[in-house]
């Protein structure tokens, strides 16, 4: 690559490593910005969802003749007037658009309906007669193998046996050998906006959906197939998303609302509320996990057992995904050369689980972790060093066989968070002692505890999957327009794909096309920490296609090398400096480009759940640092400090916010964050009672060290950085309150009476 | 939807009058996440936020040591220094209510008509012994609290009837309010307690909240610590009486599971909290265990 000297830059467009400011940062916080819930439509109607207020129940009839008769009611439909498929679902196609005959978990739909306001389309839902016939539901999920199957698909939704190395490493007498078991339990994505969306149905039979969502064009392909419509005819616009960390990757009113539609070919408005949000889409699945770790008396990692149990709920939705990454990383980011991993998702009546930010490494961290800190202690070590002395590191095989080919700065990135001078002071002021707002405690009731974690996940989707994004540049009159299809969803790649299109072209002027799935292909899920990789990668790629024409045109008119022309500052120059062309008048007929980008391939595991399964990995640590009052069980995170693999930074505003938004999740996850589910029943679908960290809660992140190592294949050599800070940062705060406390404290959220008066402390039994 | 938007108390009481079954619209934190959830709906709404008489305080009595409080009084205002200074537990409580933001709005006058075993001042109200005045376009009437909070989210506001004042004694000595939640701020109480002493009268009144439908006087504990503490020089009680104070307060509670927490945890937590309050209160040179 051509390096120029061009002095200081003389345009103001984004470029890479700069905090571009966020296209939609003021009207956000100004309250201008158009969310899904804000749109509106002069002739539409209010659409509403029946659900079922069962976990489990048969339906004996259903009917919905009193609703249909309310003035201002227009449609009332249930699973017979769905045209196509009756079910839907991202890797199984195991989810009914509206029940049948029978109904798997609490909230399940069962009709919907579209009226003239809001309040008639409620009134319309009371009227719906439902001859309900509770049945006893399959709530637990360790006896879901066993029961009879709830589901035509069966209870089991994967098994993955993983086995790799030397199978009768541990049988030696001379190792160290540590035991647990350990809980996480069901935790919410907890996004601000809920669901909500609009159809337009069209006079041609097709109809237009405009909603918030992780991915347009897999939504597009389930609904089409539910609607039995070519997908020409079901067209996908990207609404204003408030937030979705792993809730929006599911269909949800989706399928609903163009049924609606099309109906009554009207448009129809569908917004949940917030409890019925709760209802309305996955959670990350609840984990029961049993660990043994076996280690040489100098802390060299022998072998490592587990078998996990993941509650995937009623319905399929991403489990299966999931459950592989739990069991792909349950051994952490160490060297361990016998490994064997059962790892099960079963379907149970209780609330489908799904995609969450850390999608079931942040499970399994928790408790490998916990397992390092209880063997470093069984070896009389320091933990940090245990870790360090077992730290993965480039050229290693994961526990999969997979060589890691890339970056992974597992020790890097250890040794920059425990070293990381700290600043946190004792507890003077009584607000910032545990308990808070309340004073319950004076400076004599408080302990303080402190510990390292360190997690890893892999980016990208994994197992052979055919991964790809779409992206279109055009450069016309010196402005660059960037179309594709990628979600943002708060991830901030609307001023990435700014930065890397201004950054290739040196133009000052990007902008980015409405987000649907008519002009472009798939950009894939805005999920797995991928978006930055994938389109990312897709913009860089068609961009740098434009500029290589435009150089070339340029070469073969001026007669000057392509090697001898750059392009900055909207300009195109020779390095003889013989030639200064202006791009806007280079480009007054349009040079465009458009591109599918792809990730090197990946492999299925095999029946022993080896594989080069994998893309690329990402590691990041935290040191936490809490007060603790032990009488009342209560606990304020002094300090979070982290450590993150981050390949490179590209914008280090929005790099940031990623590392502080997701250990804040990891701080909710670790003592206060729980839908807590009662006989398959919810009983906090609120934010009075679904609580998550505030700012007495959430201490300011410091950020020890970004470890920039550029990764081979990622654009720029950027990392995703989004779910990393929520793997490692539950881990650390659990155990700096083990070491506060001293107590073994095997479930998080730790509840105050964990503390107090030893509940939940799990016994250490085999449940293989 | 017709609103009232009264600028006086008996322009809000001739509404209420018209319209007996009218919503009291004050800072509306507690009425509208109800309206918003659809669990209730709205027919006359009576708005009392503009009327100026229900905001404010003064002191009455002959020797200015009744503390009378407009219910529009929002917790916002019972935090600032002034009030703050005469009715401290009251402060303390109505800075742990919600945000900022709902602090501002939220009022005095509507956590009494929520009436919820959560509400933040209750405990307070109740160890204050406060009295509520209740107005209705027929005249006014007074009713002590623990008549006016009559169990869950119930009250003794009859329809008509408007919250306009509520009187708590200024008391000479120490007083502390603490309140447990599974948060460090912006929680509902899992448990709380007010504890106000009186030093010219020589005792000591506990309050607890979240333990019971309603607000929950200790009086046992009460009659205990009134015959052996040292009002004196507010000494700290020797630990077998903040042992047999504390046991008396956690029996008071009665406590249920629920989702926030368990009953076990509840008690314990009010027998700590007891502990605490206690001796924050009588801080004397005593020696002490922590």
């Amino acid at each position: 690559m051509t390096v120029v000297e061009t002095g200081a830059r003389t345009s103001v467009g984004p470029r890479i490593g700069e905090n571009a400011p966020r296209p939609d940062g003021v009207p956000k916080v100004t309250g201008g910005f158009a969310f899904s819930s804000d749109l509106h439509h002069d002739r539409m109607l209010w659409g509403a969802t029946l659900r079922s207020p069962h976990p489990a129940a048969r339906i004996g009839g259903l009917d919905t003749s009193p609703a249909l008769a309310i003035d201002g009611v227009h449609a009332v439909l249930t699973h017979e007037d769905v045209p196509g498929s009756p079910t839907f679902g991202l890797e199984h196609c195991d989810q009914p658009v509206l029940a049948g005959d029978v109904v798997r978990y609490e909230g399940e739909p069962v009709a919907v309906v579209a009226a003239d306001h809001p309040d008639t389309a409620r009134r319309a839902l009371a009227a719906i007669v439902v001859d309900w016939q509770p049945t006893e539901p399959l709530v637990d999920p360790a006896l879901a193998e066993t029961a009879d199957p709830i589901h035509p698909d069966g209870n089991v939704i994967r098994r993955i046996h993983l086995r790799h190395g030397d199978q009768s490493a541990a049988d030696r007498d001379d190792l160290v050998s540590v035991e647990g078991t350990y809980e996480v339990g069901m935790q919410d994505q907890a996004f601000l906006g809920p669901e909500s969306g609009m159809a337009v149905p069209d006079d041609d039979g097709g109809v237009d959906l405009y909603v918030a969502t992780q991915w347009l064009h897999v939504d597009r392909d389930q609904v089409a197939a539910c609607l039995d419509l070519p997908h020409e005819k079901v067209r996908l616009t990207l609404a204003g998303v408030g937030g979705a960390f792993g809730a929006r990757e599911d269909l949800s009113l989706h399928v609903h609302l163009c049924l609606l539609a099309l109906r009554t070919g009207r448009p129809v408005k569908m917004s949940y509320g917030r409890e019925e949000s709760f209802h309305g889409h996955v959670h990350r699945h609840p984990a029961r996990m049993w660990y043994r770790h076996h280690a040489t008396t100098d802390g060299d990692l022998v072998r490592v057992e587990a078998h996990l149990l993941l509650d995937g709920g009623a319905y399929a939705s991403s489990s299966s995904a999931v459950i592989a990454n739990a069991t792909c990383f349950a051994a952490g980011p160490y060297m361990v050369p016998s490994v064997e991993i059962e790892g099960v998702v079963v379907r149970t009546d209780n609330p489908p689980c799904g995609a969450m930010r850390g999608f079931g490494a942040v499970q399994t961290c928790f408790a490998h972790e916990a397992q390092m800190d209880r063997l470093a202690a069984a070896l009389n070590m320091d933990p940090v060093a245990l870790r360090l002395r077992n730290a993965l590191e480039p050229g290693d095989r994961l526990a999969t066989g997979q060589v890691i080919a890339g970056t992974l700065p597992v020790a890097e990135v250890i040794r920059a968070c425990a070293g990381h001078p700290s600043a946190a002071l004792g507890s003077d002021e009584p607000m910032a002692r545990p308990g808070g707002a309340g004073r319950t405690a004076d400076a004599q009731h408080v302990v303080r505890g402190e510990a390292v974690a360190v997690g890893f996940k892999n980016l990208m989707f994994s197992e052979g999957f055919d991964d790809s994004s779409a992206a279109r540049c055009v450069l016309h009159h010196g402005v660059a327009t960037i179309t594709c299809a990628c979600a943002e969803v708060g991830q901030g790649f609307v001023t990435l794909a700014r930065q890397i299109a201004g950054e290739v072209l040196g133009v000052d002027e990007v902008v980015l096309a409405p987000v649907e799935t008519t002009s472009i292909g798939s950009a894939g899920s805005t999920s797995a920490s991928r978006q930055t990789w994938m389109s990312g990668g897709a913009v860089q790629l068609a961009c740098e296609t434009v500029r290589r024409e435009l150089l070339a045109a340029v070469s073969a008119t001026h007669g000057v090398s392509i090697d001898d022309l750059v392009l900055v500052d909207g300009r195109i120059v020779s390095l003889a400096g013989d030639l200064d062309l202006s791009l806007e008048e280079l480009t007054v007929e349009r040079v465009e480009a458009e591109v599918v980008h792809r990730h090197a391939p990946t492999s299925p595991l095999d029946g022993d759940g080896q594989g080069d399964a994998h893309v690329s990995f990402a590691v990041s640590a935290h040191r936490a640092i809490v007060d603790v009052d032990p009488d009342l069980g209560l606990v304020k995170v002094v300090e979070l400090t982290t450590a993150q693999d981050v390949g490179r930074v590209l914008h280090p505003l929005q790099a940031l916010g990623q590392l502080e938004g997701g250990a804040a999740q990891g701080v909710g996850l670790a003592v206060m964050e729980e839908v807590q589910v009662t006989n398959g029943r919810i009983r906090n679908a609120s934010f009075t009672d679904y609580l998550i960290p505030t700012a007495l809660d959430m201490p300011p992140l410091e950020v020890a060290a970004l470890i920039e190592q550029p990764e081979p294949g990622a654009p720029f050599g950027a990392k995703g950085i989004g779910e990393p800070p929520s793997i490692s940062s539950t881990a650390a705060v659990a155990a700096a309150v083990r070491d506060a406390t001293g107590l073994a404290l095997p479930r998080v959220p730790i509840r105050p009476s964990d503390i107090c008066l030893g509940d939940n402390a799990l016994t250490a039994e085999v449940i293989a | 939807m017709p609103v009232t938007i009264a600028t006086s108390i008996d322009e809000a009481c001739a509404s209420l009058a018209a319209h007996p079954d009218a919503l009291v619209l004050a800072g509306g934190t507690d009425l509208m996440v109800e309206v918003n959830r659809g669990v209730r709906t709205i027919g006359h709404v009576v708005a009392v936020d503009r009327i100026p008489e229900l905001r404010g305080w003064s002191l009455e009595g002959d020797r200015a040591d009744v503390l009378r409080l407009g219910a529009g009084t929002t917790c916002t205002d019972l935090a600032e220094p002034a009030l703050a200074s005469l009715v401290p537990a009251l402060a303390q409580a109505a800075r742990t209510v919600g945000s900022p933001q709902i602090r501002n709005t939220a009022t005095l006058g509507g956590n009494l008509a929520t009436a919820s075993p959560a509400g933040d001042t209750l405990p307070v109200l109740a160890a204050l012994d406060a009295e509520i005045e209740l107005q209705s376009a027929g005249g006014a009437r007074r009713l002590p609290l623990d008549e006016f909070v009559t169990g869950v989210k119930a009250n003794a506001l009859i329809p008509g009837e408007l919250i306009t004042v509520i009187r708590v004694p200024v008391l000479e000595g120490p007083q502390e309010f603490l309140k447990v939640g599974t948060r460090n701020a912006m929680v509902i109480a899992v448990t709380s307690l007010a504890l106000v002493v009186d030093r010219p009268g020589r005792n000591v009144r506990i309050a607890l909240g979240s333990v019971a439908p309603v607000p929950l006087r200790a009086v046992e504990a009460e009659v205990l610590v009134a015959e052996r503490l040292d009002f004196e020089n507010m000494a700290s009680p020797d630990s077998d009486l903040v042992d047999r104070f504390a046991d008396l307060v956690a029996d008071a509670a009665r406590p249920i599971d629920d989702h926030r927490s368990s009953a076990a945890y509840r008690r314990h937590a009010v027998r700590v909290l007891a502990r605490r309050a206690i001796l924050r209160a009588f801080p004397g040179s005593a020696p002490v265990p922590a």
